[in-house]
């Protein structure tokens, strides 16, 4: 065979498809197009769905249905991914190919900074049907120097304490939600009951360190970065929340990262006592616990939060301008984050609704949750949305800097010296400049 | 049948007459034909290699010459070797190199050992001998995610069998995911259940392919079993030994999914305290988490002349030793 050459046409062939296989692979490697141009806009195609991606309980699941039920020629898929940092690391690398983006791509709300101060990549989504429609402090933080709105923001995190009322009971303290509230106002209290609390309990006080952490964060003005975007990490309030935590990493905390699986498995195994809440930690700590509640566990919620009010987390939906159909996509998120959607959605999964008109709305305000022993979650919840009075600055970085400073104390939870592991801290922060 | 013209290129007249212009270029064509033909029909893999293999190569260290705009996702100014200073400066990067050489050591060494083992006991005249040769190689075929799932709730800290095992045992448990040694220890098991079997097939082959009356004359002259694994087995396997070993290097230096899947942190950067982080992993954190191309570029390339180096290292070493029993 070696030297029989092919008949010509099998010659042609193989040339052919060497060539094309090239020209392929080529097109596959380059030439992206700017993704800070808009797409070309094409309309959806029989078959063809709007794609979005959610992580975590959007709560969406019922409500796309509907709208798919009354909208046939949009369809709508959702793909859920189950935590946001796996989701933000593939954002990030699609945001990067300049391909691959869902026509909307919802983001969690510490990574709405770094889409704010580079915009150029998503749909401005201002139109005068949404003028208003959310808390001042929600749509502030989609918003950008020019006014663009790049975000229409789905729920807030107003915070309050989940509590096992039945483990109170067992240490003897009073597990009377009214009660409880009035024992931690401040963070000292809490601290001081979680150590009686520990005192009488197989159980800790906390679910995670890094979980306190963060709520004591979100009531610090200036976490890590400056007004002007510099980091600063020598500041008073972030020092405060890391020697507090650390000081009680040992008595008072499982000392397991939150959000792992020995952090899951500590809700079912009766483990934990209290979790800074905001709405949608509830959907947590009813799947980590079981659902229906095992035999004898009372979970309830007081209306209070130590230190004030506190946002913990709230998400929002975007339009990239890869997107080929934005006029749909907008149609869409503006019907998904309308007001009566998001009050139907509290009722469903927790998530508190950021819509002005969803607050007021009676299915929310006269909303009880029966897993937390009936407690009137709505007025509970719009409480603690009153009682924010501080809106922690979030520059571009907060996001990145955020994950480092969790691991510096899932360090110390670990048994690393608090100093050496703050040295660590900061070495990586400034790893990130 | 044949057309005139294949007829043609099949039998080349051996000395065309000038005049003959179309039966000359026919010829001509068919020598090109005979000196191209087999470098375009090698040219797919050097032409896929160019595109998936040379191309990232040289765009990598291109990259890493760089700065990276991490708001915008896009390529900064030049920057000469300033990534390269900054990754041969970061503790982290050092940290990964450690783990790396750690957790290689504690997975090839052993994996190569059992597996020679394993492929020696497998040579024997074993009842079901089908079955036990597909049985090791089983854990291969087992996706590498699914079996962090099964190691991971194996060695969980708090909820853990093994942890269990060593309870019963009146032991202190230890904390898998936290003690740097003992990470890299269940990390290095993942590795070695996925690839013992693997390499022990390929033992096997080169055992089988040893010719049998070498055994014959071994056992004639009064050698034991052991003896001849010994003296006949091992020498004559040398060769797929060495594959073994280049390819179980250059494996064991870019491990990636077991220590990213083991972690328990939400960060997944290898602990909290980059106690288990590799080198690979250092690269994926540094370029997907947090967006610095140029500086991920950069250890790539680091890691890049680290496998290069050590591969010169086997190749030189292997030389040695085959020499050496050569004469």
């Amino acid at each position: 065979m070696s030297n029989t050459p092919l008949p010509r046409i099998r010659r042609t062939f193989a040339a052919g498809a060497i060539t094309t296989l090239v020209v392929t692979l080529a097109a596959a490697c380059g030439g992206n197009d700017d993704p800070t141009k808009s797409a070309e806009q094409e309309s959806l195609e029989e078959g063809e769905s709007l794609t979005i991606t959610t992580f975590g309980e959007f709560g969406y699941d019922a409500l796309i249905e509907e709208w798919n039920a009354a909208n046939p020629e949009i369809q709508v898929e959702q793909t859920k991914v189950s935590l946001w940092d796996d989701w933000k690391n593939e954002l990030n690398t699609k945001l990067q190919a300049g391909s691959g983006l869902p026509d909307i791509v919802a983001v969690e709300g510490d990574f709405m900074p770094a889409l704010v101060a580079a915009p150029d990549r998503w749909v401005d989504l201002s139109q005068d049907e949404v003028e208003g429609r959310w808390l001042d402090f929600k749509e502030a933080a989609a918003t950008t120097e020019d006014g663009a709105l790049l975000g229409y923001a789905t729920d807030a995190g107003p915070e309050a304490i989940c509590y096992r009322a039945d483990l109170f009971e067992e240490a003897g303290l009073p597990s009377d939600r009214e009660e409880v509230a009035a024992l931690m106002t401040t963070w000292e209290d809490y601290f001081a009951l979680g150590e009686e609390f520990v005192k009488n309990s197989d159980a800790y006080w906390y679910d995670a360190s890094g979980s306190v952490a963060q709520a004591m964060l979100n009531q610090v003005e200036y976490p890590f970065e400056e007004a002007d975007n510099t980091v600063n990490l020598d500041n008073e309030g972030l020092a405060n929340v890391y020697e507090t935590v650390s000081r009680y990493s040992e008595s008072l905390s499982p000392q397991v990262p939150q959000w792992s699986d020995d952090w899951t498995a500590n809700f079912n195994d009766g483990k934990v006592a209290t979790v800074p809440c905001p709405g949608w930690m509830r959907s947590n700590i009813r799947d980590n616990t079981g659902d229906p509640a095992p035999k004898g566990v009372v979970w309830d919620i007081a209306d209070v939060f130590p230190g004030g009010g506190g946002n913990w987390g709230g998400s929002y939906l975007t339009i990239p301008k890869t997107s080929p159909h934005q006029t749909e996509a907008l149609e869409f998120i503006t019907w998904i984050t309308a007001p009566e959607q998001q009050a139907k959605i509290f009722q469903l999964t927790g998530n508190f609704p950021s819509q002005v008109d969803a607050l007021a709305d009676p299915t929310v305000t006269g909303a009880t949750d029966e897993y937390f022993n009936d407690a009137p979650a709505g007025e509970i919840f719009s409480n603690r949305a009153e009682a924010i009075t501080v809106q922690p600055y979030h520059g571009p970085l907060y996001s990145d800097i955020l994950g480092k400073f969790q691991d510096a104390i899932n360090r110390v939870d670990q048994g690393t010296d608090p100093q050496k592991s703050w040295d660590t801290f900061t070495q990586e922060v400034a790893a990130l400049q | 049948m044949l057309t005139e013209e294949q007829a043609g290129e099949v039998k080349p007249e051996p000395a065309p007459p000038t005049t003959d212009r179309r039966l000359l270029r026919r010829q001509r064509r068919s020598r090109w034909d005979v000196k191209l033909s087999p470098y375009l029909y090698i040219s797919p893999f050097f032409i896929l290699f160019g595109l998936v293999g040379l191309y990232p190569l040289l765009y990598t260290g291109w990259l890493s010459l760089h700065d990276w705009d991490r708001l915008y996702y896009q390529q900064g100014e030049f920057s000469g070797l300033e990534n390269f200073r900054f990754v041969l400066n970061d503790p982290v990067f050092i940290k990964s190199l450690v783990n790396t050489f750690s957790i290689f050591l504690m997975s090839s060494v052993p994996q190569v050992i059992v597996a020679v083992c394993v492929a020696a006991l497998l040579d024997t005249h074993l009842r079901g001998r089908t079955f036990w040769r597909m049985s090791v190689l089983v854990p291969f075929v087992v996706a590498p995610a699914a079996a962090v799932l099964i190691f991971g709730s194996v060695f969980a800290d708090k909820s853990g069998l093994v942890n269990a095992v060593i309870d019963g045992l009146g032991l202190e448990p230890i904390r898998w995911h936290v003690d740097r040694w003992w990470s890299h220890f269940a990390i290095a098991s993942m590795v070695n259940w996925r690839w013992t079997g693997y390499n022990a097939l390929i033992f096997l082959a080169a055992m089988q392919a040893v010719p049998r009356d070498l055994y014959e004359s071994a056992s004639l002259d009064g050698a034991g079993r052991i003896r001849q694994f010994w003296s006949v087995t091992l020498p004559m396997i040398r060769p797929t030994m060495i594959f073994v070993i280049v390819t179980s290097t250059i494996g064991g230096l870019q491990i990636f999914t077991e220590p990213r899947l083991f972690d328990d942190t939400p960060n997944r950067e290898g602990g909290a305290d980059h106690q288990f982080m590799t080198t690979t992993l250092y690269i994926y954190v540094k370029g997907i988490e947090d967006q610095f191309y140029g500086r991920a570029s950069a250890a790539a390339w680091i890691l890049f002349l680290i496998i290069v180096g050590i591969a010169l290292l086997n190749f030189a070493i292997t030389r040695l030793l085959t020499r050496r029993s050569g004469s």
